[in-house]
């Protein structure tokens, strides 16, 4: 028989009589599972906030508190008398937090700035395509925002919860394409440079050097930058100080202010005047390169490479269109063709093979060879300018008589002349360490023994500059700066000194942080005498009725120097779309010299990329810069105060 | 007649009862103070004054005779479920969902009344003579289930995921309890589990889908459904032992909890008074709960007794889904913590149960 379910101990006076009716299943069970629930609970809440506690506080910290950046400006880049080559300017950005901006809030954002209708969509998309965690970090939508529009969206501030204005200096180079190469200009930093460099502070979005001395600087432009840590609420709005709920010092905890430490100033060897001369000199030409060297310290006083560029707009996000029309642009504008760039050095390298036959004695110097145009070595000839008749080796470098050459470098051997110009510091990079500096390139026996056999024409071609000895400008200068100060090779020098910017702490005494004195390379192996035939035979070069400059010297002017004419037909392809352009096929164009041809105070190489012969082209280029410094310095010389007391004294 | 009534009140009183509702009610109240701080103006005005018109419900339902809602279960059911029906076609839009019922700038959600409804009606069906449900268990069952669905159905309309749930789980918490053969209770409770799951999958709006795939995922979207759970969670860690002080709960006075006076208001409280003021609160309801069983188990008669476990269950239910959500053990689905949150259609409706069981309490010696 079934047994029928009923409420036992339903009724508290059959209760007292139920004795031995067992428990009562249902209730229990139901009491129980109460219990057990709640237990539950309370393991729950046990790990949460006992075993786990202090991971969770740390995490409702973090969202509360939020840490404010405050920006250290960038250090500026300076001209030897102080004028600024870049520099920064005050400007606003917009960000927007997606998670609190709705596309009613992004519309009024866009109303406020301006934008038309498609860039409003686009501004809109930009946003919502941040998902994921990136909805809760702020996104820039909008850079160097005027003042006006600045004003408009911090009065609306309270309506438009999500979207903050920041404050931050903008890079500027206030005199445009002036010395673009050597100051470089900024980028925004990519990816795997920033998880490879957040160690070093930097965030998503900062701007880093890209080129020149922004580049090779950075570690000193940049400054640190500070921390404010504020106490914000879930819309990401400030709690201000007047609202009493939370104590707000006390959730700081350690977290304090800390100051942003601007970056230094760096302070260049650069003359701007000479610097604007040269630029201007260079710029008659397609595509040209100039250095300026202080014979005595190695010091930079110019350094241009033409076509140049705006570095302001490589700094403020140029377009993808006009970047890449900059980069295809077969004359190069972004590369600094001083430092950057390899070259053929043509008869100017022929100081080398001079300077090792005279420090050799392993010929008579002045015993003459007869050129008759061009001479026959094994099956080939090897040919000259002109028939330059009988002439010793003085006359061989002023004339740049390569007949007279091919026989010297035969006599001295691929590898004697590759020692006394490595001497002269080619073949390795120069030290002044901008823009990625090439080292250029000596062939040597070896060398072409291991690149398919050796042959008698390769030491004739070196003799004259060319085969496969590349330089660079900027190393011929140095070069030639050796030769005149009478064998000190310098490292050039580009930065004359480091600064603390004028009022950042620490800058009341002394603001010079470092200054570097100038820095010799090596005394050359080659004696002073010899050294000084060599000036005297590029003295002639220039003054000689017969040397190659003597068409282009400008009365009263005191050079020395070396004309160059480097052929390029086989040795180097022409790029795509140069073909067309005849122009682009020609012979580089050298003018190495230095001045005054006695006491030599600055050196000046001129390169002028597929300029014809140097003497036509390169030459009056370097005249101009001569006649430039010359001025200036007979104009700083008058200004002078010294100067100035000694013509009142004589009135 | 009414002075006969408050007589056998005070006379009958049951103290335990009474003391755990003034804590809970003195807990609620505090801790809202702190919710409400960051809430529009009034907020807690308003609750003080539900609070006062609750007081006076309570009186009246304890003082009457529970045997008046005996008779008259059915028709206040039916009465519910025309008004769930009314609000379907005409109620406020709130948050898209039709719950709402305006008098004036009152709101009243009648969905919160047909919990109340259903527990008179199943218990005025379990009441009957036991020897009729052993002969016909399923017509019984057929009956229970009956009574539930439909306003679980309007409700689902609303739709109101949270209240159709604890419809379910008290008809059904009623029928594991109430005497029945232990196989008729297997198979209906499979039957509702199958039923369930088809519902689930093919009824769900596409948000409830979202925030139950998030509970089992939360890395789905860390700052969109599962941005509630996320700060909630870390509002009950970060109170550790004994919390971060009255008012200084910064997940909440910051306003990083959400609308946390409703669903959250127990997050407020972990994180200001830490685990030790979680243990007390807990320890409130289970006595509650227990307290409950236990005057089910006292009953004097079968009406009763199906009545207190009914209350029992909602006052269960309430509680553990709204910790267990708020403590990430459950889905985020808007079921109210009995006494602390804000709302009066949820405070009322506590309220009545609450007078319910104090009803047949003070009765159940009396015969």
């Amino acid at each position: 028989m079934r047994r029928l379910p009923s409420f036992r101990g339903s009724f508290p006076l059959a209760r007292r009589f139920r004795g031995a009716h067992g428990p009562r299943k249902p209730f229990r069970f139901a009491h129980l599972t109460v219990v057990l629930a709640f237990g539950v609970l309370a393991l729950r809440l046990w790990q949460l906030q006992i075993a786990d506690g202090d991971r969770y506080l740390r995490r409702s910290a973090d969202n509360f508190v939020k840490e404010i950046v405050l920006p250290a400006p960038r250090g500026r880049i300076l001209d030897r008398a102080g004028n600024a080559l870049a520099d920064n300017r005050p400007a606003y950005s917009i960000s927007v937090t997606p998670r609190f901006a709705d596309d009613t809030i992004l519309e009024k954002v866009a109303g406020y700035l301006g934008l038309d209708g498609p860039a409003t969509t686009s501004l809109k998309e930009k946003v919502s395509a941040h998902g994921g965690a990136d909805r809760s970090r702020a996104l820039l939508v909008a850079e160097d925002v005027s003042r006006d529009q600045v004003a408009l969206i911090e009065s609306d501030k309270l309506l438009l919860p999500g979207v903050q204005v920041a404050a931050r200096a903008r890079r500027t180079y206030p005199k445009g394409a002036f010395a673009a190469h050597a100051v470089g200009y900024l980028g925004q930093i990519g990816a795997d440079e920033l998880s490879e460099r957040r160690g070093e502070g930097y965030r998503s979005g900062d701007l880093v050097g890209r080129a020149g001395i922004e580049r090779q600087w950075e570690a000193f432009l940049r400054g640190k930058d500070g921390v404010d840590p504020i106490i914000v609420d879930a819309k990401g709005q400030r709690i201000g100080d007047s609202q009493k709920n939370v104590e707000l010092a006390q959730l700081l905890g350690d977290k304090k202010r800390t100051e942003p430490q601007p970056g230094l100033d760096i302070v260049t060897t650069f003359d701007v005047d000479l610097q604007r001369s040269v630029e201007k000199a260079i710029a008659k030409h397609r595509s040209a390169a100039a250095v300026v060297l202080e014979v005595e310290t190695g010091r930079v006083l110019a350094l241009a490479s033409h076509p140049g560029f705006d570095p302001n707009l490589l700094s403020s996000g140029i377009s993808h269109l006009d970047l890449e029309a900059l980069r295809s642009d077969p004359l190069r504008p972004l590369v600094d063709k001083t430092t950057r760039e390899n070259y053929f050095p043509g008869s100017t390298f022929k100081v080398v093979p001079m300077i090792a036959a005279l420090a050799d004695h392993s010929i008579d110097p002045d015993a003459k060879v007869h050129c008759k145009g061009s001479i026959n070595y094994g099956h080939r000839a090897f040919h000259c300018v002109e028939a330059h008749g009988p002439v010793n080796l003085d006359q061989a470098l002023a004339q740049s008589c390569n007949v007279y050459f091919y026989g010297l470098g035969d006599a001295l051997g691929l590898d004697r002349m590759a020692e006394v110009a490595s001497d002269l510091g080619f073949g390795a990079s120069s030290g002044l360490g901008l823009n990625g500096e090439v080292p250029g390139f000596l062939p040597t026996t070896d060398y072409y023994k291991k690149t398919g056999g050796f042959q008698k024409g390769f030491v004739l071609n070196t003799a004259i500059g060319q085969g496969s000895v590349e330089v660079t400008v900027l190393q011929l200068a140095a070069a030639y700066a050796a030769i005149a100060n009478g064998g000190k090779l310098y490292v050039p020098q580009l930065i004359a000194r480091i600064e603390r910017p004028a009022g950042a702490p620490g800058s009341a005494g002394n603001r010079v942080v470092q200054a570097f004195a100038p820095r010799l390379r090596h005394q050359l192996t080659a004696s002073a005498t010899v050294l000084a035939r060599v000036r005297r035979a590029l003295a002639e070069a220039v003054s000689d009725p017969k040397g190659t400059s003597y068409s282009a010297r400008v009365p009263g002017l005191d050079v020395a120097g070396k004309t160059g004419t480097a052929q390029i037909g086989k040795a180097r392809k022409l790029r795509p779309g140069e073909a067309e352009e005849g122009a682009q096929s020609n012979d580089h164009a050298w003018f190495a010299s230095f001045a005054p041809t006695q006491k030599p105070e600055i050196a000046v190489v001129v390169l002028v990329e597929h300029g014809g012969f140097g003497a036509k082209v390169a030459t009056p280029t370097a005249m101009r810069i001569y006649q430039a410094y010359f001025k200036q310095r007979q104009a700083k010389l008058d200004a002078a105060p010294g100067d100035g007391t000694k013509v009142a004294a004589a009135k | 007649m009414i002075a006969l009534a408050l007589r056998k009140l005070r006379f009958h009183f049951d103290r335990p009862l009474a003391i755990m509702i003034v804590l809970l009610i003195a807990i609620g109240l505090t801790n809202l103070y702190s919710a409400t701080r960051v809430a529009p103006h009034g907020l807690y005005n308003q609750q003080l004054c539900w609070f006062g018109l609750g007081a006076i419900i309570f009186l009246a339902v304890a003082a009457s005779d529970y045997r008046l809602y005996e008779r008259m279960g059915y028709a206040i059911y039916g009465v519910v479920v025309m008004v769930l029906l009314c609000v379907l076609v005409s109620g406020k839009m709130v948050n898209g969902s039709r719950r709402w019922i305006g008098f004036g700038s009152l709101g009243l959600q009648p969905s919160e009344l047909m919990k109340i409804a259903l527990i008179i009606a199943m218990a005025k069906l379990f009441s009957g003579d036991p020897i009729d449900r052993a002969i016909r268990p399923w017509r019984h069952v057929g009956v229970a289930l009956l009574l539930f669905a439909i306003p679980a159905v309007l409700v689902a309309k609303q739709p109101d995921l949270g209240t159709a749930l604890i419809l379910y789980l008290i008809a059904t918490t009623v029928l594991l309890l109430v005497p029945l053969a232990l196989h008729v209770k297997i198979l209906t409770l499979a039957f509702e589990i199958g039923a369930g799951a088809i519902l689930f999958v093919f009824k769900l709006h596409g948000y409830q889908k979202k925030r139950l795939l998030t509970f089992l995922d939360p890395s789905l979207d860390p700052s969109g459904a599962g941005w509630h759970a996320r700060q909630a969670l870390m509002a009950v860690g970060s109170g550790r032992w004994f919390g971060k002080g009255f008012l200084h709960g910064t997940q909440n006075q910051l306003q990083f909890l959400p609308e946390h006076w409703t669903d959250f208001p127990f997050a407020v409280w972990a994180e200001e008074w830490g685990f030790g003021g979680c243990l007390l609160l807990i320890a409130c309801y289970l006595f509650l709960i227990m307290w409950a069983i236990k005057l089910a188990e006292e009953a004097r008669d079968r009406f009763a007794q199906v009545l207190c476990l009914g209350c029992a269950a909602l006052l269960f239910w309430h509680v553990f889904f709204n910790i267990g959500m708020v403590v990430g053990v459950l889905p985020v689905v808007g079921v109210t913590l009995p006494l602390l949150s804000y709302g009066g259609s949820s405070l009322l409706t506590v309220m009545i149960v609450l007078g319910l069981l104090m009803n047949v309490s003070v009765r159940r010696y009396t015969y």
